[in-house]
């Protein structure tokens, strides 16, 4: 009887596999794909290579004046010269200290925050929230405890931008899920005030709101009282952006199946321990990653505080720029503003992505 | 046996009746708007006649007394400011018009990009895509104007494409077409064959549904727009004459200029906007399930008809709400031209006419209401158009 023997299997074709059969399995499958990979590649070559050469290569590191800038490109030294200024704005060099303290503190009093394994979370984190603005404030504003007073006048750069962010979004929040909640209530009267609310503030651009709220807001106000102009800026800010989170909350609460009202109902819960110990807990999981793009738009959005001339980031960069001491540095200065604002929105965006991925518990498919 | 229905209610205190206390938020929260409205208003009253401003809208009237850079109607300084007003809203449409249909193509480009097959390309959109979304809009538009339009060679050194566009500091130079004598037969002609068009369109479609054949219709109407008014114009003449801008002394004359505030403006918020549409495109293209693509395959459709019969009509279906919001977005950004100086309705009417005039109120409300207008006739367009092309399902 004859035996059969199989001869060992063939390797694959060459072409199929490893770096060859990725190349072109992914650059160049067909004439069109390939005509593509190559008109990307010198897409490459006209971008990346002078973008290192002037950034990079031939920039200019070291020094401390204009002149010390000789090569062709960048000129960095303008960027560490002014570092100061674009981090602080014109908070007194002696006190920054105070800004960094600060600083630390909401970074130490957060970190638990993110930590899973931590019990308690929420009690913790409204503590923080109770306590932290007034720390901030007494620190950076100064006047009790033989602290200086630094008037809000003073501050800026990359500070002032973090302020107005922070206050604005935790300003934003309660407003909103109050907005959302009136806007999802069965009380007519209710519902128009809080549609009529966040439409408006939807329809309208930032700017007209920051124009409003510092050329309007004196108006509305009585007799003797005064706010400062941050104060306006931030008035105007919160309640743009609450329009905005109202809407996130709102998708949130629409995605809470009607059983679990019904079943709170069931259980004897009134209205504001239902939403409180049943819906908002769901809906506000579901949004935080909405909440969190809302909050890199309201990120974005602080360098607008330009048009009512409060020095941000932006804005005393601009400043920096006009500068007869470092004329022509315009290119420089944005990029580097361009760059911190990247770094902070893009990490923002990839803590949202992570978060949508974390939190989806429900429906995988 | 006894029944419940008709038993009298037991009735608990007024305080724990639902509806009593439905009417009693309700009370309480309009009349604290009511008295919120009632405050200000008693205030900005008081505050006024202690400023001296009269309110009213008959500032309108008044004459302006400052130039305007780029005015698309006839302005002098001595109009009125009701005239400033029109200016600047005309100003603020061009460029959203502009924005709108430059992000619109680049968008769709990288969002097709962005699903492509091939690997660098889809990175490349990609590294676009997350580069420019997450830089604020005002950054770019500074960037643009003071690091690469204002810093452009002077008018003696411009950039030129082939002497006819002109790029130097103080804008875009382009030849400005005018209609020549024989305008008025082209326009007819042209007039003519687009209706031909139409007409051979629904012939070819009903004839396809009558017998099944299939007319070129593509190929036989592009060789109808190039060719009737192409020989019309070889005829009877250039139906449009051209001004080609030429340096005389410090300046260009002529032809048409696009102010750098305009170019700087268009240009980041085209940058801007795209990366968001090219997202909208991207997610509305992947939410048709690729079962549509095997099932059209499966009947016989061949790639393109494919995508143009069975995934474009779906993906649109997805992508157009969000698209619009994209698009209310740019007209509202188009506001940051305050911040280079570009006469658009913000910065000519709320900086410069209140900084002259004082009237708060009444201007922030016109430039308000204005956006207001545009929002709300926007998403009344777009609920009724969501209607339209909901899935009608049993």
């Amino acid at each position: 009887m004859q035996t059969h023997t199989f001869k060992p299997d063939l390797p694959p074709p060459r072409m199929s596999v490893g770096v060859v059969g990725w190349l072109k399995a992914n650059l160049f499958s067909n004439w069109f794909n390939s005509l593509l990979t190559v008109f990307a590649l010198y897409l490459i070559w006209l971008i990346v290579p002078p973008l290192l050469q002037w950034a990079i290569i031939d920039a200019n590191w070291v020094g401390s004046t204009r002149a010390d800038c000789t090569k062709e490109g960048a000129c960095w030294v303008f960027i560490q010269q002014r570092f100061g200024q674009f981090m602080y704005g014109f908070y007194p060099t002696e006190l920054r200290w105070r800004v960094d303290a600060t600083l630390w503190l909401a970074i130490i009093g957060m970190a638990p925050l993110f930590v899973p394994q931590m019990p308690r979370k929420a009690v913790y984190g409204l503590a923080f929230l109770a306590i932290y603005p007034f720390i901030a404030w007494t620190l950076l504003h100064g006047g009790v405890f033989g602290l200086d007073v630094v008037s809000t006048s003073r501050w800026g750069g990359l500070m002032l931008t973090l302020v107005i962010a922070a206050v604005g979004i935790t300003g934003a929040l309660p407003l909103g899920i109050l907005l959302a909640l009136g806007r999802r209530s069965n009380l007519p009267a209710i519902k128009v005030i809080c549609v009529t609310f966040i439409e408006f503030w939807r329809g309208v651009p930032l700017i007209t709101v920051l124009f409003m709220s510092s050329v309007m807001l004196p108006l509305f106000l009585p007799e003797g009282m005064h706010f400062d102009k941050l104060m306006r800026a931030l008035i105007g800010v919160i309640l743009f952006q609450s329009a905005y989170i109202a809407e996130v909350v709102r998708g949130g609460l629409q995605a809470i199946p009607k059983g679990q009202y019904e079943a709170a109902a069931a259980m004897g819960l009134g209205y504001w321990r239902m939403m409180g110990l049943v819906i908002l807990p769901q809906a506000l999981k579901l949004v935080i990653p909405g909440i969190v793009n809302v909050f890199i738009a309201l990120f974005k959005d602080t360098s607008l505080v330009i048009i009512i001339g409060l020095f941000d980031l932006l804005n005393s960069i601009k400043q920096a720029t006009t500068d007869p001491a470092w004329l022509g540095m315009a290119t420089e200065g944005y990029v580097f503003a361009a760059l911190i604002f990247w770094i902070f929105c893009f990490g923002m965006s990839r803590y949202s992505l992570h978060l949508e991925r974390k939190l989806d518990t429900g429906h995988k498919r | 046996m006894q029944t419940t229905a008709n038993a009298p209610r037991p009735r608990g205190s007024l305080l724990n009746d639902p509806q009593v206390r439905a009417w009693a938020f309700q009370i309480i929260a309009v009349v604290a708007v009511v008295a919120l409205g009632w405050f200000l208003f008693q205030n900005t009253q008081a505050n006024l006649e202690k400023r001296g401003i009269i309110s009213g809208f008959a500032f309108l009237n008044n004459s302006a007394g400052f130039g305007i850079a780029q005015h698309l109607i006839d302005y002098t300084e001595s109009d009125s400011y009701a005239r400033v007003f029109l200016v600047g809203l005309l100003n603020t449409l061009l460029v959203s018009f502009i924005g709108i249909v430059l992000a619109s193509i680049l968008g769709f480009l990288l969002g097709v990009a962005r699903l492509s097959p091939n690997w660098l390309i889809s990175k490349l959109a990609t590294v676009y895509i997350e580069i420019f979304r997450n830089i604020p809009p005002l950054l770019q538009i500074l960037f643009w104007y003071f690091a690469v339009f204002l810093a452009l060679p002077g008018p003696r050194q411009s950039l030129d494409v082939g002497e006819v566009f002109f790029l130097n500091s103080r804008g875009l130079y382009m030849p400005a077409p005018s209609p020549s004598e024989s305008f008025g037969l082209f326009a007819v002609v042209l007039l003519a064959t687009i209706v031909g068009i139409i007409a051979l369109g629904r012939w070819a479609k009903k004839r396809r549904e009558a017998t099944g054949q299939i007319f070129p219709l593509l190929w036989t109407s592009l060789a109808l727009i190039v060719v009737i008014p192409g020989l019309t114009a070889l005829v009877a003449g250039n139906p449009l004459v051209w001004s080609v801008p030429e340096l005389t002394g410090f300046n260009f004359r002529g032809g048409w200029v696009m102010i750098p505030e305009l170019m700087a403006l268009t240009l980041a918020l085209t940058i801007y906007t795209a990366a968001f549409i090219a997202e909208n495109v991207r997610s509305g293209i992947m939410a048709v399930s690729h079962g549509q693509t095997e099932a059209a395959r499966s009947l016989g459709l061949r790639p393109g008809v494919t995508l143009r019969l069975v995934i474009i009509p779906q993906a649109l279906r997805v992508i157009i709400p969000p698209l619009t919001s994209q698009y209310l977005n740019l007209a509202k950004n188009s506001s940051l031209a305050a911040g280079i100086g570009y006469p658009d309705m913000v910065s000519l009417f709320a900086g410069t006419v209140l900084n002259q005039t004082g009237q708060a109120i009444e201007v922030i409300a016109i430039t308000m209401s204005v956006y207001l207008a545009i929002s709300i006739s926007i998403s009344l367009l777009m609920n009724w158009y969501n209607k339209r092309i909901a899935l009608t399902e049993r």
